[in-house]
Parts: C-alpha cells; sequence; structure tokens
C-alpha cells in the first residue's frame, strides 16, 4: 500500500506534470529545430511566434464563446486552433517576405539572422501586448480535470490523490498526433523530403531542381503551425501571459540543442529531458521516501537537491553538460 | 547673446516667483502608488481614498485659510525601485508637491524614503507598505505608515491558526521584502508559540507555472499553506497548482491576497479557506464604505480606509502646523492621530480643521481606528475573512 502511494505521489507531483510540460517544450523545440535545420539560424522570435498565434487563437476562442459554440468537455480553444494557425501563419509569412528574405538574398551569416530575429521578437513581443494586453488571461473551458483528487481517492481508496487535468491529457495527445503527422510529412511525402534534402545539402538540392522559396514557405507554414499549438496548449494547461513566453524560450532552446539542433527526433528528446530534469531535481522527496523507506530511515529534511528558484538553472547546467561533451547534441544534429 | 541668455534667465525667474505666489494657497499632495504592476488590482480604490479626503478638505475650505488641494499621482510600480524613485523624484522636484501619500509595497517605499524623502526632506505617509524592516529603518521623523507593520500580521496569523487548532503549516512568500518580512515574522511568531512551519519557500512572480514549487509545498505537508503573496500573480498561481494537484484544501491569506479577485479566480473551491487583512469595526469605517460608494469606488477594498487617513493625518498635521511646510508639520502628525482630543471620523476632516485653528486637541480616529505607535506606524486593527459560497466575508475583527 505503500508503495502505492508513493508511486502515486511521484505521479502526481512529477511525472504528469513533466510529461505535460515535457510535450510542451517539444513541440516548440520542434519550431526551433526545423528553423535551424533549414533556415540555418536560431530564431529567437520563436517565443513570441507561439505567444502571437496563441493570443490569435484566444481572440477567436473568446469569438466562439460569446457566439455560444462550444465543445462540449473539451475546450473551445480546440476549435479556435485551426484560425490561430492561419493568422500566426499570415504573420511569419510576413515577417519572412519583408524581413528575412531581405537577409537571405544577401547571404547574410548565421549570426546576422539570430540579431534580425532578435528584433523581430521585440516587435511581435510589443504587438502581442498591444492587441491584448500584459495581463493573465484565462480562456479554458469544458471540464476541468480527466481525474480529480477528490474522485481518485475515493475510488481507490489510497491516501495520496492523483489528479489529471484535462488540458494535460489534450496537450500529450495532440503532441503525438502532431508530432506522428510531421514525422509521417518529413518520411514520406516529396516536399518533406524536398525540405531534407535541403537541410542536408543546399546546392545539391538546387542542382536536383528543388525550389528553395517553395521549401521556405512551407517550413514557416509547419512553424507556425507548431508554434501556435505548443503555445496554445501551454496557454491551456498553465496560463496565458505575453511575458511568459520570453521565459519559455531559454527551455525551448536548451531542449533544442541538448537534442541536437537540426534533428527533429532530438527536439522531443531534449524537451522531455529538459522537463523531467527540472522537475526531478527541484521536487523534495520526502513524501515519496517516507513512503517507501522503513520508518528508521525516514528522512527529516526534504530531500531537495535544489531550490525550485533554480529550475532554469538545472536546462542550462545540462545544456553546457551536453555542449562541452557531445556538441553535436544527444541525436548528433548540426553542431553550434 | 550673453545678454540674452541673461534675459531669459531673468524672466524664468520671475516667472517662477510668480507662479510660487500664485500656489501660494495650494497644497499639492502626491499620491504614489503602484498604478501598474502586481498592486494594480487595488491601487485604484486606494488612490480614490485618498483623493476623496482632499476632495473633502478643500470643500470645507478650512485648510490654511481656504488652500486648494491638488492631488499629483505617480506611478511606484510597486517592484522596481529605481522607476518608483524617478516617478516620487519627479512629484517633488517638478511637481513641488507638499508631502507625499505613498508608496504602496515596501521595497518601493523603503526606496523613495531613502532617496527622495529624506533627501528633500518631505513628508511621506504610507497606506499600506507594512515590512517590518521600515520600522527601524532612518527617516529624520518623515516617514509614517497608517498600516500595521507585518511583525504584527505575523501574530494575527498565529492567532487565527491557533485558535483553530492548526499546529503544522506549509509557508511560501513572494520573493521580495514584502513576502520575505511577513514570512519570517510569522514563522518566529508561530514557532515562538509551538507551531511547526514545515517549509518556508519563496516563489516568484508573473511565472506560468507553479506546480515544481507546490510539489515541494505538498512534500513538506502541514494541515494549511499559508500563501504571503500578491493576489495578482504568483499566489494565485500558487493556489491554482495546490488546488489542481490536491496538495493542499485549506488556505490562509495574509493582507496582499485578499481581494475580490480571489472570489473570481477561485470561487467555491476556496470554501473553507481563511484570513485577515488590515480593517475595523469602529464606527468610521462603516461611514468611509458609504462615502466611497457615492463617490463610486469600493471603500472594502484593501488599504482603501488606510489611504484615506493617510491623506487625512496629513493636512490635519499641516494645519496643527499652520504650514504645509514638512519641516514644521511632521512634528504634528502623531498628535493628532492620537489621544488626547476630540475623536475625528471619516466626512468630519473640516470638523478637525476647525477645532485645530482653534487651537483644540484631536484624537484622528478616521476610517481604519488609525492609532500611531512606535516610529510612527499603526498599531493594527484587522478583520479576519472566512470563504463560503464562493465568496469571502469579514467573520471577527482582532
Amino acid at each position: 500500500m505503500d508503495f502505492l502511494n508513493a508511486l502515486v505521489a511521484f505521479a502526481n507531483f512529477v511525472f504528469i506534470p513533466a510529461t505535460a510540460y515535457g510535450a510542451q517544450l517539444a513541440l516548440g523545440a520542434l519550431g526551433v529545430t526545423l528553423i535551424y535545420g533549414i533556415l540555418r539560424f536560431s530564431n529567437f522570435a520563436h517565443g513570441d511566434t507561439m505567444a502571437f498565434g496563441a493570443m490569435t487563437t484566444i481572440l477567436v476562442t473568446w469569438l466562439f464563446q460569446s457566439w455560444g459554440i462550444s465543445f462540449g468537455p473539451l475546450p473551445t480553444a480546440l476549435l479556435a486552433l485551426p484560425f490561430g494557425i492561419l493568422g500566426c501563419m499570415a504573420l511569419v509569412l510576413f515577417t519572412d517576405r519583408v524581413v528575412y528574405r531581405f537577409y537571405r538574398e544577401q547571404k547574410a551569416k548565421p549570426v546576422i539572422l539570430v540579431i534580425v530575429s532578435l528584433g523581430v521578437m521585440f516587435i511581435m513581443n510589443g504587438l502581442v501586448r498591444f492587441i491584448i494586453g500584459p495581463d493573465d488571461r484565462r480562456f479554458a473551458d469544458g471540464e476541468r480535470f480527466i481525474i480529480s483528487v477528490r474522485e481518485f481517492k475515493a475510488l481507490t481508496g489510497l491516501k495520496e490523490g492523483l489528479a489529471i487535468k484535462t488540458t494535460q491529457g489534450i496537450t500529450v495527445i495532440t503532441a503525438v498526433i502532431v508530432v506522428a503527422l510531421l514525422f509521417y510529412f518529413l518520411n514520406r511525402t516529396r516536399t518533406g523530403k524536398s525540405m531534407r534534402a535541403y537541410s542536408d545539402n543546399e546546392d545539391l538540392a538546387l542542382l536536383s531542381g528543388i525550389n528553395p522559396e517553395r521549401v521556405v514557405m512551407i517550413t514557416w507554414l509547419i512553424v507556425a503551425a507548431l508554434a501556435t499549438i505548443a503555445g496554445t496548449l501551454y496557454g491551456l494547461d498553465k496560463s496565458f501571459k505575453p511575458f511568459i513566453f520570453l521565459q519559455l524560450l531559454l527551455p525551448v532552446f536548451a531542449a533544442a540543442i541538448v537534442g541536437g539542433l537540426g534533428s527533429p527526433v532530438g527536439a522531443i528528446a531534449g524537451g522531455f529531458v529538459i522537463a523531467f530534469s527540472e522537475v526531478t531535481i527541484t521536487y523534495a522527496w520526502k513524501k515519496v521516501a517516507t513512503y517507501v523507506l522503513p520508518d528508521a530511515w525516514a528522512p527529516d529534511s526534504l530531500v531537495q537537491l535544489l531550490s525550485t528558484d533554480y529550475k532554469f538553472a538545472v536546462s542550462f547546467v545540462i545544456l553546457l553538460i551536453v555542449l562541452l561533451f557531445r556538441p553535436t547534441g544527444l541525436f548528433a544534429g548540426k553542431s553550434v | 547673446m550673453k545678454k540674452l541668455l541673461t534675459a531669459t534667465a531673468a524672466t524664468a525667474l520671475m516667472a517662477g516667483a510668480a507662479f510660487a505666489g500664485g500656489h501660494g494657497k495650494e497644497v499639492k499632495i502626491g499620491v504614489i502608488l503602484g498604478f501598474t504592476g502586481p498592486l494594480e488590482s487595488i491601487t485604484p480604490a486606494m488612490g480614490a481614498g485618498a483623493e476623496l479626503a482632499m476632495a473633502e478638505v478643500t470643500d470645507s475650505g478650512m485648510l490654511l485659510d481656504a488652500a486648494k488641494v491638488i492631488s499629483v499621482r505617480g506611478d511606484s510600480t510597486c517592484i522596481d525601485a529605481g522607476a518608483a524613485t524617478s516617478a516620487a523624484e519627479r512629484l517633488v522636484t517638478s511637481d513641488e508637491v507638499d508631502a507625499i501619500m505613498g508608496a504602496d509595497c515596501s521595497g518601493v517605499t523603503g526606496a523613495i524614503l531613502q532617496n527622495v524623502a529624506r533627501a528633500n526632506g518631505v513628508v511621506m505617509i504610507s497606506p499600506s507598505a507594512t515590512s517590518p524592516g521600515l520600522s527601524t529603518a532612518e527617516d529624520d521623523g518623515l516617514f509614517f505608515r497608517t498600516a500595521p507593520s507585518d511583525a504584527r500580521q505575523g501574530v494575527i496569523i498565529t492567532n487565527i491558526l491557533q485558535d483553530r487548532g492548526v499546529q503544522e503549516v506549509a509557508l511560501t512568500y513572494t520573493n521580495n521584502d514584502y513576502g520575505k518580512g511577513l514570512a519570517d515574522a510569522f514563522q518566529a511568531s508561530f514557532e515562538a508559540a509551538g507551531g511547526k512551519v514545515t517549509i518556508s519557500a519563496a516563489h516568484e512572480d508573473g511565472k506560468a507555472d507553479y506546480s515544481a514549487e507546490v510539489g515541494a509545498l505538498a512534500s513538506a505537508g502541514g494541515d494549511v499553506l499559508v500563501v504571503a503573496g500578491y493576489v495578482d500573480q504568483g499566489g494565485s498561481g500558487v493556489i491554482r497548482a495546490a488546488i489542481d494537484t490536491g496538495a493542499f484544501d485549506t488556505f490562509y491569506v495574509p493582507d496582499g491576497m485578499v481581494g475580490s479577485k480571489l472570489n473570481e479566480n477561485f470561487g467555491a473551491e476556496l470554501n473553507g479557506s481563511y484570513g485577515a487583512y488590515p480593517g475595523t469595526d469602529s464606527a468610521g469605517a462603516a461611514t468611509f464604505v458609504e462615502m466611497a460608494e457615492k463617490a463610486g469606488f469600493d471603500g472594502t477594498s484593501a488599504f482603501a480606509p488606510e489611504s484615506y487617513d493617510a491623506a487625512a493625518l496629513i493636512m490635519l498635521a499641516m494645519q496643527a502646523a499652520d504650514s504645509k511646510d514638512s519641516a514644521d508639520f511632521k512634528g504634528h502628525i502623531m498628535d493628532v492621530a492620537n489621544a488626547p482630543g476630540v475623536e475625528i471620523f471619516p466626512g468630519e476632516l473640516a470638523k478637525g480643521l476647525e477645532l485645530l485653528k482653534a487651537g483644540t486637541d484631536i484624537d484622528y480616529v478616521g476610517a481604519s481606528a488609525v492609532e500611531l505607535i512606535g516610529a510612527g506606524e499603526s498599531a493594527g486593527n484587522y478583520q479576519e475573512i472566512e470563504f463560503k459560497d464562493g465568496a469571502y466575508s469579514t467573520i471577527k475583527y482582532r
């Protein structure tokens, strides 16, 4: 019984939150890694692209809610998601047309593009704050829980409760679907193959008749979709606040680099590595340990390796270790 | 060129002198509160409270031979000491305010006190800075507050928890002067009374996700989670995560957490939780709520009565000293606030001014039953609240 309690406490406070967070990071990191693989620069504006996509989704969600359209037990935001993606696609195509294309034609060095993307980031950030304001926005509706603590306790009679939020379930399921679609697209379709070819060797791809502008456009479209989905899921599960996405940029980049920049599989693995290490290292293991260990060994202290203040530091330590010993990342992406 | 410069300078000087003359019958009070930032949902009512007192005095025409009281607002941001200092600097040097009603949060209040108020010799009365550290800060006799120190709130929280038989609590605080000060004061008082604080962990404001913080708190355990944070910021986030994961059912909410936002954010999920924030059952409080309603704002909002009192004390002390010069009236603030004297309630500022003019002592009670003790801070009256049916209501005064 104690062992079950320990397992449930672990699942409730570590496994489930880390899985949902990892899925959100993985979706964000996929966008970063695609841009890096195909356009060959680190897109710092990615966090705010997520914010913009999520914001468009929220605005459409509010519109639907005011019309009385709902999605039953699921959040209305899922219905609004396609419109959010379209809005975000329009924005990234516009920025590509007016900003990035200019530098691409100049054959600008990646470091210049990085700084350019930093500028784009500030503009997008300002745009989002201007449109929706700097405050917290709540737009989740429908059932809050798949299983709540109270139901779980009544069902199992255990001392520890387990809660799975609807948003956490949706996050993981959506992430699986999106990743499956993306991999099918990259590995099986002609356009996907031409994108990978372009990423592997630009000159060879050009010689074999691949249209670079088309590849770039499709990349942006996919990235906009990924960013909007990641941003909306994060906003649904936690809360939407424009400033949050600036902070989210750090773990997203850490995930992409740890996994190996340019490698989609790496981005997903990196997302979960970062999420699980952030949560497990800052979790206080006292409760779990008390259940598992014999009474005499029960710890007095919290058994917490690092205070939760250092959550972001954890991602960076992992990043440093990976860069020192395996500069190409876990899944051998491009070296940074 | 030189002549032109001299001429311009002379004109400017003369214009300045003329302005000063024209403003002889004006009293300017700076209202510096966090109109943006973590307290932005309660500061509008605070500002309105202070301005209500100013309008009352202006209308009465009793202050310093019918002086007009003008409010000049500034934004303290609550968290950015640099921005707050420059806002206060502007109020004092360019708007030339005679006194400051503010600031709100403890950190920025300390910064303004040291960098602006003391440097320029201007009296400031804060309605809501509660850090115990401000009790012993160097203030040249210029700083007062109509809010009690959190050392007092620590004792109140201990009493409320122990009256309910709670012996073990987990504690989380927002990582700033206010949160840390209150958390330390409470922990000292609670442990002295035989209680146990299982964990005292900071949380950062402005994050989206507090599940890691709540995980640590839940692991430490306790009957109640004391959340010394802000309702517009991390405090609500921590409660949200704690409810969702079932880590805690009962919460204690100190002054920074009490606001109508709590009802909006959580509703019935908080049933059974409780807390306390400054307030009193003295007759003045009810009068103030009525006056506020007429003026179009919520008089029960946290620290709105204290703001009214802070502004009123400034003006009463000016009258007692018969001067709007901080150096002259700073010594009179304690006198008008405390007994002996005729008791003055909200809405009776005209009477108070008249009595002072006639040389009679007054004891300003005001909206929050002001009694200044120690270095010039409120002795502290708290109202205990409890959540029931998705909203909080006052159940007791302490």
